[in-house]
Formats: C-alpha cells, structure tokens, sequence
C-alpha cells in the first residue's frame, strides 16, 4: 500500500451519492435538437468550419482550433446545421456562447471511424496529434485541452501518471459510475497514456475510499497491469489537482505552476476513457456520462448524453417534477452554480446536474457579519486566512489580497461551507480576482505604454542627430556663405552700393542650386512621411480619433511630397 | 451573471448558535460566583444585559441599520453577560450603565457593529469604570466560604437596594481578594501568608471563593472547546505561558515570591479570560500560530500586570493591549500557504521585470 500525504483543510458533507447509483448509465433517446457550444474547453472558441443549411454525420468536424489553444467540436449526430449564433451556455460567467445548432436526424449517420488495432505502432507525437483531432477536453470540470497536456516538450519527463478518479463531490457520481461499468476501458486509457510518455512513468488511480464497487471493478480490470490504486480518505476537496498530487506525492505544487513542471500529469478519470474511446474506436468527443440528481427527479441516474443535449431533455427524461424544484445547478451541491434556465446544453465540461426539491436546502439565512472565528481558515485546503481575503476583498485593498495569495484560492466552497455567518465568500473571492487582474492589466497597460513612449523619444531623438549631422555635412560643403562679413561701419556709398548689387547677384539661385535645394526638401520631406507612418503602426491600439488624426499627418506629408517631386521634375526639364 | 451556489450546501453552524453556546457555558461560572457574592452577581448581569440591549439598538436605530436582526446575534448579550460577571457585585447601577455603554456604543457600534470592533468591548468598559472608579471597582465581596456562620451575603431586596444607591455595605462583608493578599503580604513568605490569611487556610487548593469560581468558568471553557466553538490554542497557551511566568518567579515561595502557578490560574479571572475573554475571535488574532502568539503574549501581560502593576487584576489590560497587537501579529503570522515555499510574512510579491 502506497503512503498517502494528508492535505491540509476539507470538509465531511453528506455524500449524497447513493440516490444516482443504483441504476446504471443509461443513453436517453435523442433530442430534437442539439446546440453545440464553440466555446467548451480552455482557450479561444473554435471557429465554425460549417454553414447553415449543411448536413453534418455524426462524428464530423464542425468547429475547428483558432488559436494556440483549444480543442475541436465535433457532430454529436447527424443532421442539419440549423443556426449559429449565441445561446445561453452553462457557463460560470452566464454569458451566452456562440453555438451551433443541429436539428438531427435520427439516423445517426456516422462519419468514416478510423479504428486502430495496435496502438503500439503509433508514436507518441501521433497519438497526440489523434487526441487533438477527437477535440478531447478536461471532462473533470476543468475544460484544459487534453492534448496540450499531453505535450512531452517543456518540462521534465513525467514521472507520475495520476488519474483523478477522486470524485469528492456530493451528489456526483458521472466517473464513479464509469468506473463500474467501463473500468476496462478505462486501464486501456491510462495503458494509452503511459505509452506516449514512453512507460517510464509510476501510474496511479487516486480513488476516495468510499466507492467499494468501483474500487472492485478497477482492481479486477488492472490485475495484470502496473497501475496502482491508491485509496484516499473522502474528504472535500480531495480531488483538487493539487490536494491530489500532494496527497499521491508528497509534492506541494509550487503557487502558479503546472504539474508537468515537478513531472506529474494529473488526468481526470472520464478524460482517460474519452481518450481510450478516440484513439481505439475512433470516436472523437461528443457524449460524456452526466449525473441527473436531486430530490426533484423522479429517477436519478447517470445519463451517456450527447454533447449539445438541453439540459430539459435529460430533466424530462429524469421526470423532474417542475413544482417541487428548487433551482438548477450546474455541478455538484459546493462549487456547483445555479443556471439560468434550463435551455443550456450538455458541455464537454458538465458532470452534473442537480436539481434539489425545495426541502433539501435549507434556504440560507440572510448573511451576517464576519466574526473571524477561523473556521474557514482550519477547512481552507490551500491553507489562506479566508477571513483575512474576505476583510480585503471587502476593502478591495489590491495588495493584501495578492500578500494573501488570493490567486492561490481554488473556489473549492469549503469555506462559505462552513461560515457560520454564512457569507458566499467564494463570491467574493471571484469578484477580487477579477479586480485584482484589472488592476494588474492597467498597471501592465501602463508599463507597455512608458516603454512605448521612452521608445518613441528615443527615435525622434535618433532622427534629430541623424538629421543635424546631415545638416552639417551638406553645410560644411556648401560655400561658406556662413563666413563672417566684413565690418561695413567705413565703407563709402558706392561700395555698399556694389557690395548689395553684389550679394543680389549670388542670391540669384542657379539651376543647380535650385535642384540641390529641391531634393533636400524631398528627402525632409520622405523623413518627416517615414516618421509619421511609424507613428501611426505605433499607435495602431490607440483611439480611433489619434489614428485618424495620424493617418491625416501621414497623407499631408504624403501630398507635400509628391508636390516637391512634381516640382523637380519641372524643374529639372524647365 | 449567474450566482454561484457557494451557500446552497452548508454545514448548518450559525453565529447565533455560537453565541447560545458561549452564553450557556458561562452558567457554571456564574452560579459559582453567585454561590460565592451573592444576588450582586445575577442583577449586575440583569443591569448590564438590558443595558446593553437598550445601548445596541438605540446604535443601530441611529447607523439605520436593522434592529432586530441584528439584536438576535446575541452579541450584545454576550458582551453583557462578560461583564456583568467581570464586574464586582453590588456596585452603583450607574457604574453598569457606563461600563456597559462604552463597551456597546464605544467600543462595538462606533466601529461599524460586531467584527468591526478591534478591541474587547466588554473589556473595554471594564478598563474605562476601573480607571474612572477605581474605589468602587477594588471593593469585592468576602466570598460566601469566608464569611461567619452567623453572616450571610445581603438577600435580594437588600442587594437591589444598594445597587440603587441607598446605604452602604455592612462592614466585613467586603475584604481583599486572594491577588490583593498575596501582593500586601508585606516582606512575608508564602508559607507564612498561607498559614495567617483565612482566604488561604480556608481554601482548598488556591483561594477561598475564588477558585470555586475560576473551576467554574473552566468547566463552560472546557464545554465550548468540546462543542468546537473555539480551538484551544489561544487560552492553553495564556494558560501555560502564565504558569510559565509564576514558576519562573516563584522563588521556592520567598519573601519575593509572586504566588505559585496554581495559585495565578485559579485566582482572579484567569479562567474566565483564558475560555471566554481571550476567545472573542473578533479582537483576537486568527491564524493557529497567531492565537499561541496572542495567547501567550496575555499570558506574560496578565502576570506581569498582576506582579508588578497597582491594579487588582490584570485581564482587562493585558487583552486590549494584546488587542492592539493583533493585527501585527496576524499580519507576521499567516501559515504558509499550500505550495509557497515560504511564508510571506507580510512583504509584498516581487514585482515582474
């Protein structure tokens, strides 16, 4: 039996997890209609590759990568494409996404699937490349592109494969579940893994011990493979990545880092079967397992739901029971969130939908004045002084928030758990974050535009030398005209009669003078235009009003030289 | 925006609990103290609660805040039960009603209510009537264990009357508590006090009275620390750094001895600031190793105080001085949070080159 690291802070909620488990997963016929967020993972949305009106088959790309990071969507059927354009997403921020709608067949046409036999054969770039194709993203909640972190360039070999199989949260219970009925496929998964990280690395199953079943079935599936299963405590948030790494490592992930820094890659359990599913059977990402639970279901279960499922299906489908629903949650009864209706789809990221009966909550007392009892402090699992956050939020004092390492907060809900004032301090702590990465944002704005100033000084003053040497190079072969006069105070009429017929006489230009003099004025000229388009590239994210005014520098300085060059040509020919 | 369900699971703890807990455990304390001085105890009590009620809402009524929710934290009461009990029996209602006003509209409303009070207010308005009254705030009662046979603390109507302002106490009835003892004792060993004063030959292990009194409040200490109101750091460590203290100068009980570790833990109000004064969370610091900090620092204080200083007892000043200190020591005693190398320890983060 592996050693296990005990992580500071956690709470012991009512599991609640019996309700969805004693029926299997179950795939619910198909919608009318599914509405496919662009937007389901970390990174940019993809980009829609189809057009209203086009039949799509199931499995087919419909949105592609724009961007360095992200991951592809898929069909989740066959069908016609009926609308892109935005809807309301189940998304924390509550902004709609711009999604596509199919209205499907229910044919269930697929698209060609490029099954491998051995994936052996394949080399790790390759089937990192097959796991970008399938668009497989963090299914634990997270969203992280999967082929990202599968990327074995830019930090040390990965010592330690964990797959989260934690499942802390009360009422989830979509990988447990999996683990059950699909725990083959799921060692094939981490087989998969350790293959493109070349099996040096110790693989491990962290598992709460509180899933017997699921604990059998993995056990069985893994009994002729390396993989470890190691039992942990239930506790929240166990299944934190870093609560995890710590708890299997004895690592503490340093602040702002990523697991493949310390060589650990840390993969949810649904994330490994998805993989599993992508590079063996082909299938690319587009249904996961979601838990439908809550005292107002009539059946509570775990679904196989296409991705772009509404969330009213499955709740019809589950028999929710409208009069007796307290509200809807997007995830699990602690760091879930309400939603706003029940049109959002199933996304890559939804393990959970919870819709509780009106008695199962007691509604929360209005919210009373921080006492610092400490509370959140003992149960904070990144060890801050919630308290302490919640005084400077308060005061939006910027730097205490960042001394107190608010970025470190992983919005677990511990704290608010237990806060006997019963202050939604996660609420607050995002709300602080936001501002603070404000405030971070217009110090670095800031910053980028002294740089850009102290630059542009630098230039014209570069310009300024350059041109004021040329100056005196062209004077020091000019005549000296410059040469001191002779003093004029006893000269008689008549010479300073012939001294001025004189001096008319040279200031009459010649020809050449003439040209000399144009073409100085064109080169001025050509200088002062070069100069006014740097500025205006420099000042391409500036108001729209200083880039026109820019653009009329430039043009103006355009037209007068074209005026001098006119004027050359006349005069050369004159 | 959607709004996140961070309060839809919760583990059902309440401040309002909190505060029926704190007020259920001064009980054991309390009847010793009314066993031991009489009616004094429950009508300085029953004076400082409808006080402070009266002082808290007529606060809020004025900040506009509202009145009865508020009023139903049972904060007031709290800080009222405090000092009802902190308070010597029988003095002048007046000298209630000013103690028990500065702690609520001084010390607590002026700051914005509770958890924006930086100091103790119940402490608070016991140091303001201690510095302003001091003749009436060091005439303590002879406890019941000391009394004649014969002599009994007055009875109620008596003790409503002197509260009130008619007439004085009978004499013998007042006498020096077990600290003002030991401090006169007047070049004497600490044999020889023990064996001349009747508040020690009488007592059974540290002062008559009074350590009947001090058990009490450890007992409602030891009950909330149980129930898991507060956590045992800050009052174990005033504890044991008061011990600590006494041992240090305890000289074998010389002439210059300052009394032993049992008998600073059971005299005065040791225990009930350890487990009831010490524990305001507000005031105090809030981090696990800022609470053995604060406690600690109380514990020297309060022995430090009691040694050397002219006042009877010394919890009052040593927690708003500790009070004071809180912030600092909060601010230089944050744990290291999980994957730092090191702890902040208040300086800021290195700025981005």
């Amino acid at each position: 039996m592996s050693r296990i690291w005990e992580t500071p802070g956690g709470i012991h909620p009512p599991a609640n997890k019996r309700q969805s488990l004693s029926l299997p997963i179950d795939y619910p016929e198909l919608p009318e209609r599914l509405v496919v967020p662009l937007d389901q993972h970390g990174g940019r949305p993809c980009r829609a590759c189809v057009e209203v009106g086009q039949q799509v088959l199931k499995g087919e790309l419909i949105g592609v990568v724009d961007g360095p990071l992200g991951a592809a969507v898929h069909a989740p059927s066959s069908g016609t494409v009926t609308a892109i354009e935005p809807r309301p997403a189940g998304h924390l921020s509550g902004r709609p996404a711009r999604c596509i709608e199919i209205a499907i067949d229910g044919l269930e046409r697929w698209t060609s699937r490029q099954r491998v036999a051995d994936y052996c054969q394949m080399s790790a770039p390759q089937l990192v490349d097959r796991i970008a194709q399938s668009g497989i993203a963090g299914l634990g909640g997270g969203g992280f592109p999967t082929a990202t972190k599968l990327t074995t360039s830019g930090h040390p070999p990965i010592a330690t494969l964990i797959v989260n199989a934690t499942e802390c949260e009360p009422y989830v219970t979509a990988d447990e579940s999996l683990m059950r009925e699909r725990a083959d496929e799921i060692i094939q998964g981490i087989d998969i893994l350790a293959h493109i990280h070349g099996n040096r690395a110790r693989m491990v199953i962290g598992i709460e011990q509180s899933k017997p079943e699921a604990l059998a079935a993995l056990r069985t599936a893994c009994a002729k493979s390396a993989v470890e299963i190691v039992e942990i405590p239930r506790k929240y948030p166990s299944g934190g990545e870093r609560q995890l790494i710590y708890a299997l490592t004895g690592k503490q992930l340093p602040s702002g880092e990523i697991p493949a820094n310390i060589g650990v890659l840390c993969i949810n359990v649904a994330t490994v079967y998805a993989i599993k599913r992508a590079v063996i059977d082909g299938e690319p990402l587009i249904s996961r397992v979601v838990t439908v639970t809550g005292g107002a279901c009539a059946t509570q279960r775990n679904y196989q739901a296409l991705i772009g499922t509404p969330i009213k299906h499955l709740l019809r489908h589950s028999g929710v029971n409208n009069n007796r629903l307290n509200q809807l949650i997007m995830g699990g009864s602690i760091s879930g969130f309400k939603l706003p209706s029940d049109e959002v789809p199933v996304v890559k990221t939804s393990y959970c939908i919870l819709a509780p009966d009106i008695d199962e909550f007691a509604p929360a007392p209005p919210e009373r004045a921080c006492i610092r009892c400490g509370r959140c402090a003992e149960v904070c699992p990144a060890s801050l002084l919630p308290q302490q956050l919640l005084w400077h939020a308060k005061a939006a004092n910027h730097q205490q928030l960042e001394e107190h390492n608010l970025f470190d907060c992983i919005e677990c809900g511990a704290c608010s758990y237990v806060c006997p004032s019963h202050i939604p301090l996660v609420d607050y702590y995002r709300a602080g974050k936001v501002h603070l990465d404000a405030a971070r944002q217009v110090k670095s704005n800031a910053a980028q535009a002294r740089q850009r100033f102290e630059f542009h000084q630098l230039r014209l003053a570069r310009l300024e030398r350059e041109q004021s040497l040329r100056r005196a190079a062209r004077r020091s072969a000019a005549v000296p005209s410059n040469a001191p006069r002779a003093p004029v105070a006893r000269l008689s009429s008549a010479d300073i009669i012939a001294d001025a017929q004189n001096r008319a006489a040279s200031k009459q230009p010649t020809v050449e003078q003439t040209l000399d003099k144009l073409q100085r004025n064109i080169s001025m000229l050509q200088n002062r235009l070069e100069l006014a388009e740097q500025r205006l590239v420099a000042a391409s994210d500036d108001t729209l009003n200083k880039q026109n005014s820019l653009r009329a520098a430039v043009e103006g300085a355009r037209q007068k030289l074209q005026r001098a060059e006119q004027r050359l040509t006349e005069q050369a020919h004159g | 925006m959607m709004s996140p369900a961070s309060s839809l699971a919760h583990s059902g703890q309440s401040t309002d609990n909190i505060m029926h807990w704190v007020l259920l455990a001064t009980l054991p304390g309390g009847l010793a103290l009314t066993w031991q001085f009489g009616w004094g105890v429950p009508l300085n009590v029953l004076l400082c609660s409808l006080c402070a009620l009266a002082c808290e809402a007529m606060a809020l009524r004025l900040r506009g805040r509202p009145v009865g929710f508020h009023l139903r934290d049972c904060s007031a009461l709290v800080t009222a039960v405090f000092l009802g009990l902190a308070l010597p029996p029988l003095v002048p209602w007046w000298l209630v009603a000013i103690a028990c006003s500065c702690s609520i509209i001084i010390a607590k409303q002026l700051y914005g209510g509770l958890g924006n009070n930086p100091c103790n207010p119940a402490m608070v308005g016991y140091a303001t009537v201690l510095l302003c009254f001091p003749e009436e705030m060091s005439r303590w009662l002879t406890p019941q264990a000391l009394l004649p046979e014969d002599l009994y603390q007055p009875g109620l109507w008596q003790s409503i009357h002197l509260v009130i302002g008619g007439g004085d106490l009978i004499d013998g009835i007042t006498g020096a508590t077990p600290l003002e003892v030991l401090k006169h004792k007047t070049g004497l060993m600490i044999e020889q006090v023990y064996a001349s004063e009747p508040v020690f030959y009488r007592a059974s292990w540290a002062g008559a009275g009074w350590e009947w009194v001090n058990l009490g409040f450890l007992a409602g200490g030891l009950l909330l620390l149980r129930k898991g109101i507060f956590s045992w750091h800050a009052p174990l460590m005033m504890l044991v750094s008061l011990s600590l203290m006494a041992l240090f100068y305890w000289d074998a009980g010389s002439s210059a001895s300052h009394g032993s570790p049992l008998f600073h833990l059971f005299s005065g109000a040791s225990m009930m600031g350890a487990f009831f004064i010490l524990t305001d969370p507000v005031s105090s610091a809030t981090s696990i190793r800022g609470k053995l900090i604060y406690g600690a620092m109380i514990g020297v204080l309060v022995f430090t105080i009691r040694s050397w200083g002219d006042y009877p007892d010394a919890l009052a000043f040593a927690i708003l001085l500790a009070n004071f200190a809180a912030p600092t020591i909060d601010r230089y005693a944050a744990p290291r949070a999980f994957g730092h190398s090191a702890q902040r320890n208040g300086v800021p983060p290195k700025e981005d080159q």
